[in-house]
């Protein structure tokens, strides 16, 4: 035993040594070069891509610019918040999240105004986004989270969300391969073709929650149209209004129809996304990344973009669009300036167009568009007639949206009626609301 | 003399506490005395609330009233079946068979494995569709036995539990294993020398023997399992509806879905505070089950 | 009376059984590795599409691939420095307290004990943050002595724990001769204590290291320098936003199984008597 033990000390000593070694060769902060600019991303696919742009940059200006990548997004998540609680953030970084916490950074003075860059020039850097990729980076004149107005943030890419049809599945149900259902009428009349046939209808990671709160808002805009949905978030108009409850029945009705997929309420994402390529759905409710996921995992896939089929014609159909991945300048950063200079530079169009290229994102430079894929383009062409919760100047409490989304999953598997979803999320409304009004 | 011994007695738990003391103590406190604040986590400004927190968390939140209950069943599950498993698979393993240490190696697997290989594993054999185990119900020629087992509101909750117990059993066996191998062959040899068979020396020898060791993998099991979430979000996402919904993945939705970091440190800490009483429960009881 | 036969019959009976259970579970165990090792055989595009055990290709390369991409070298021998101390220092620092909430006696001894028991009770939600402000107005932010103190202390009451329950059980009598003998409080520890406990210690040390080479988040946050990262968060760039490199990712997660289960294996041994010992028990 003394031996084993003796043979442990040894063992221990060794890795003291070791470890000391170690901690003296890891000085713990680098000598900072002045000339550097430092970016944590969350972006796994695009570090290469992004590591080609710095090495183009530093031979063009001798700036350097690092990125350095923390994922998943998540944990990307808690790393920003903690370096913003102790004040040590880089020059270039995300926020994930909703307008909210963008307001939040703003407020603690995380986050450079770059409204005066984006105006010089008559507006000169200003013009070359697409309006709606620039609008989720900006607080109007006026919003509603007490930020003084201006744009926060550069936009480096953008995502819609629609409906995407498998056209060799869809032509074998007895569909038209190039023109997909376009009223939720022929969508539904699909149902019993695709449950004989043995194949999934809609997948989508409803799962991940947010994914229904998409699709319902969709819907809602498509029903009621933007001011009454605007105006049900203010809480002038109730949940429990007749037209919120037939936004909730839609639900009700694809469940009924046999169009939505078995288990799609806990399906994650990216198992929609599996299923999808492996050509075991028809439909599949995504953002436009899902071109890249698709190619890579089925490069002979066959399929479409399309817009989710409308109820009604009275209002238009509204996608949510247009916000993608943004940078945002650290206000207390010193070098902020060269900061702003490489985001304009990174978000001028040849550079846009390269990014769009190698990972077959949206860009947010609307002069790049020439050189992406048929189907990108398809979602491409809808971004005009999108909106994005973030644009709207208003935000719904958080309670209420797990409470309809959450209502929304109860309804497809059959647990509650449209009628009982609409009451709970308008009783947890006015709960808020009280809640607010009592501060 | 008497001094000096009780110093020596102190530097022995010196290092211990002056760790907990900096790096868990310290920020304990914070988030203690942050439940009392209504905050998002970012502004530097907070809101003093007192103790509404508190009372939301106990007396409004159904919700997580719902995911405690829901902990408390995956639990359960988890108590009684992982760990009869684990005693069982460690008193086989305790004799003399063959390939004694490769199933030892075996069943420490699960525990090894990163979640995420676990969650994808378990979601393709049990998906509804495709999955290999309503394949395998199918051709055994069980087809209403065959569910959605993921989404199905009534297995969901239950399915869950059994992978967490699969997760987990190894840890159990660990520890019964290391149990049962600290009791003294010789009380064996006594015992048959006796006239004893197998049954008797089970329940007079190794039973009692064991059963301290028992209450602490029962108290290990309740801690670990009720504070559960990796697992669950990789397969259902805490549903279907709020289904398979846990403490954890509550307070998390609390500080980021809700960017509430107040509410979420009072959930926190009343979650702690079960926690302690369901463990100090459990303590008492292995006290007076001592004095056999 | 029963025959000889009768016994004998049972006996073969039980063991049958008792075989049967083994090698169902251990088939259940053993599936999801052969699958993690089989995928990372595959490529992307048909890592779901062949769902047969065997692939019909194999791709070793994804090993190289994975290890190359993932810059593995660096961050396998951090994981390995950081798992080794951390597991080191909780071996010693909660064997010494543990042994002193079991065998001594001092003013606030119980309180401590039950400090530590509550704090293994209490989660701290979003304690990342605090750790994180606490390290900074150290200076420890981003260092490696930081990271593995804050390891330590992750893994500090359940260890206590643990090896409070063994000491508790241990007999004394050993410990009293060597205290009659003259041996001082810590050689009794070293000498007498420790190696009585060694079953303990390994599960002890299998439990923490197991931790420390699966932990990433807070490494994430801490550490700004890719040089000081452990593997795990090597391994999430096989993770993406959007598209997770599945057998890349398999390859990764199969090299980084392979460490923890050589520890278990070495462990082993310490928690199980040698075959001298319990080979009088049938």
């Amino acid at each position: 035993m003394a031996v084993k033990f003796s043979g442990c000390l040894r063992g221990v000593s060794a890795l003291s040594i070791l470890s000391l070694l170690c901690l003296c060769g890891c000085a713990p902060t680098p000598v900072e070069n002045k000339n550097s600019v430092v970016i944590w991303h969350w972006m796994t696919d695009r570090q290469p891509a992004f590591e080609e742009l710095s090495r183009r940059y530093e031979e063009l200006t001798g700036v350097r610019v690092t990125f350095e990548l923390y994922a998943p997004s998540d944990a990307y998540s808690q790393k920003i918040r903690a370096a913003a609680q102790s004040v040590s953030l880089p020059d270039i970084f995300g926020i994930l999240g909703e307008k909210r916490d963008f307001s939040s950074f703003v407020k603690a003075g995380h986050v450079l105004n770059i409204t005066p860059y984006m105006s010089a020039d008559s507006g000169k850097w200003k013009n070359v986004f697409f309006s709606k990729a620039l609008a989720v980076n900006e607080f109007s004149s006026d919003n509603t989270y007490g930020v003084t107005p201006g744009i926060y943030g550069v936009p480096i890419d953008i995502t819609t969300i629609q409906m995407v049809y498998n056209k060799k599945l869809l032509k074998q149900i007895g569909g038209n391969p190039n023109r997909p259902p376009a009223t939720l009428e022929e969508f539904l009349a699909l149902g019993p073709k695709i449950k004989a046939s043995g194949i999934q209808g809609l997948v989508s990671g409803w799962g991940e929650v947010w994914m229904i709160d998409c699709m319902a808002n969709n819907y809602a805009f498509n029903v009621m149209g933007k001011d009454k949905v605007l105006a049900t978030i203010r809480g002038d108009v109730p949940y429990t209004d007749p037209d919120w409850i037939k936004v909730f029945e839609i639900f009700n009705q694809m469940q009924n129809s046999g169009v939505l997929a078995n288990g799609l309420v806990t399906m994650v994402n990216k198992n929609a996304e599996q299923l999808f390529a492996n050509e075991k759905a028809v439909f599949a409710f995504n953002g436009s990344w899902c071109v890249n996921v698709y190619k890579g995992m089925n490069p002979g896939l066959e399929f479409g973009a399309m817009l989710p089929p409308t109820v009604s014609s009275r209002y238009p159909m509204v996608i949510w669009g247009g916000a993608g991945s943004s940078f945002m300048v650290n206000a207390r950063s010193p070098r902020k300036e060269e900061a702003v200079k490489f985001l304009r530079w990174l978000t001028d169009r040849e550079q846009q167009v390269f990014l769009a290229e190698i990972t077959l994102n949206l860009p947010a430079n609307k002069d790049s568009l020439k050189k992406i894929s048929d189907v990108l383009a398809q979602f491409a062409d809808d971004i005009e007639t999108s909106t994005h919760p973030n644009v709207w100047g208003v935000s719904e409490f958080p309670a209420v949206v797990e409470a309809l989304d959450k209502g929304i999953q109860s309804i497809v598997i059959g647990e509650k009626t449209s009628a009982q979803v609409a009451e709970e999320v308008q009783k947890i409304k006015q709960r808020e609301l009280s809640k607010k009004n009592n501060k | 003399m008497r001094i000096k011994s009780t110093l020596e007695n102190y530097l022995f738990v010196l290092p211990a506490v002056t760790i907990f003391l900096i790096f868990y103590l310290i920020p304990f406190i914070w988030v203690f005395q942050l439940g009392m604040y209504e905050w998002d986590g970012i502004l530097p400004t907070k809101t003093f609330v007192g103790l509404s927190n508190f009372k939301e968390v106990l007396t409004q939140d159904n919700i997580w009233w719902l995911s405690m209950w829901n902990a408390g069943y995956i639990t359960l599950i988890a108590i009684i079946f992982q760990n009869a498993m684990a005693f069982m698979l460690a008193m086989a393993c305790d004799r003399e068979i063959k390939m004694k240490n490769f199933f030892r190696l075996v069943f420490f697997i699960p525990p090894v494995l990163s979640e995420v290989v676990v969650g994808l594993v378990w979601q393709w054999i049990l998906d509804g569709n495709y999955g290999l185990l309503n394949a395998w119900l199918l051709k055994m020629g069980l087809p209403h036995l065959v569910k959605n087992w993921l989404s199905d509101p009534q297995t969901a909750l239950t399915t869950v539990a059994v992978v967490h117990c699969w997760k987990g059993f190894g840890w159990g066996f660990l520890i019964f294993l290391a149990g049962l191998q600290t009791i003294p062959r010789e009380l064996y040899e006594a015992a048959r020398v006796d006239g004893a068979n197998a049954w008797a020396s089970f329940k007079n020898i190794t039973l009692p023997l064991m059963i301290p060791v028992a209450i602490l993998v029962a108290i290990l099991t309740v801690l670990g399992t009720m504070q559960a979430f990796v697992l669950i979000i990789a397969m259902t996402g805490g549903g279907p509806a709020y289904h398979t919904q846990v403490p954890v993945l509550r307070i998390l939705a609390s500080m980021r879905g809700s960017s509430r970091f107040g509410y979420a440190c009072a959930q926190g800490i009343v979650f702690g505070v079960v926690l302690i009483i369901i463990s100090f429960v459990q303590y008492r009881f292995s006290k007076r089950s001592r004095q056999y | 009376m029963k025959s000889d036969k009768y016994y004998r019959g049972k006996k073969v009976a039980v063991n049958v059984i008792v075989y049967a259970f083994l090698i169902a579970v251990a088939l259940t165990c053993i599936f999801p590795l052969l699958w993690m090792f089989s995928s990372s055989l595959k490529t992307q595009e048909t890592i779901f599409r062949d769902m047969s055990l065997i692939p019909r290709e194999f791709h070793f390369e994804n090993y190289v691939l994975a290890w190359k991409q993932g810059g593995f070298g660096r961050n396998f021998f951090n994981s390995i420095v950081y798992t080794s101390v951390v597991v080191l220092g909780i071996v010693v620092v909660s064997s010494l307290a543990a042994y002193a909430f079991s065998r001594f006696t001092f003013p606030g001894r119980n309180l401590i004990f039950y400090m530590f028991m509550a704090a293994m009770m209490i989660p701290i939600p979003g304690s990342f943050v605090p750790l994180y402000v606490l390290l900074n107005k150290l200076h420890l932010r981003n260092t490696a002595i930081g990271y593995i103190l804050c390891m330590i202390n992750v893994g500090l009451s359940t260890s206590i724990f643990l090896l409070k329950t063994f000491f508790d059980k241990m007999p004394k009598e050993l410990e009293d001769a060597a205290r009659i003998d003259g041996c001082s409080k810590l050689g009794i520890w070293r000498h007498v204590a420790l190696p009585l406990a060694k079953p303990v210690l390994a599960v002890v040390v299998v439990l923490n290291a197991l931790n420390v080479w699966n932990e990433y988040v807070l490494a994430l946050i801490i550490f700004d320098s890719k040089p000081l990262m452990p593997l795990q968060v090597a391994l999430m760039t096989f993770q993406g936003e959007f598209i997770t490199r599945y057998p890349l990712l398999m390859a990764g997660l199969t090299i980084t199984a392979l460490p923890i289960i050589l520890v278990y294996i070495f462990m082993q041994k310490y928690i199980v008597k040698g075959v001298t010992q319990g080979a009088l028990v049938g």
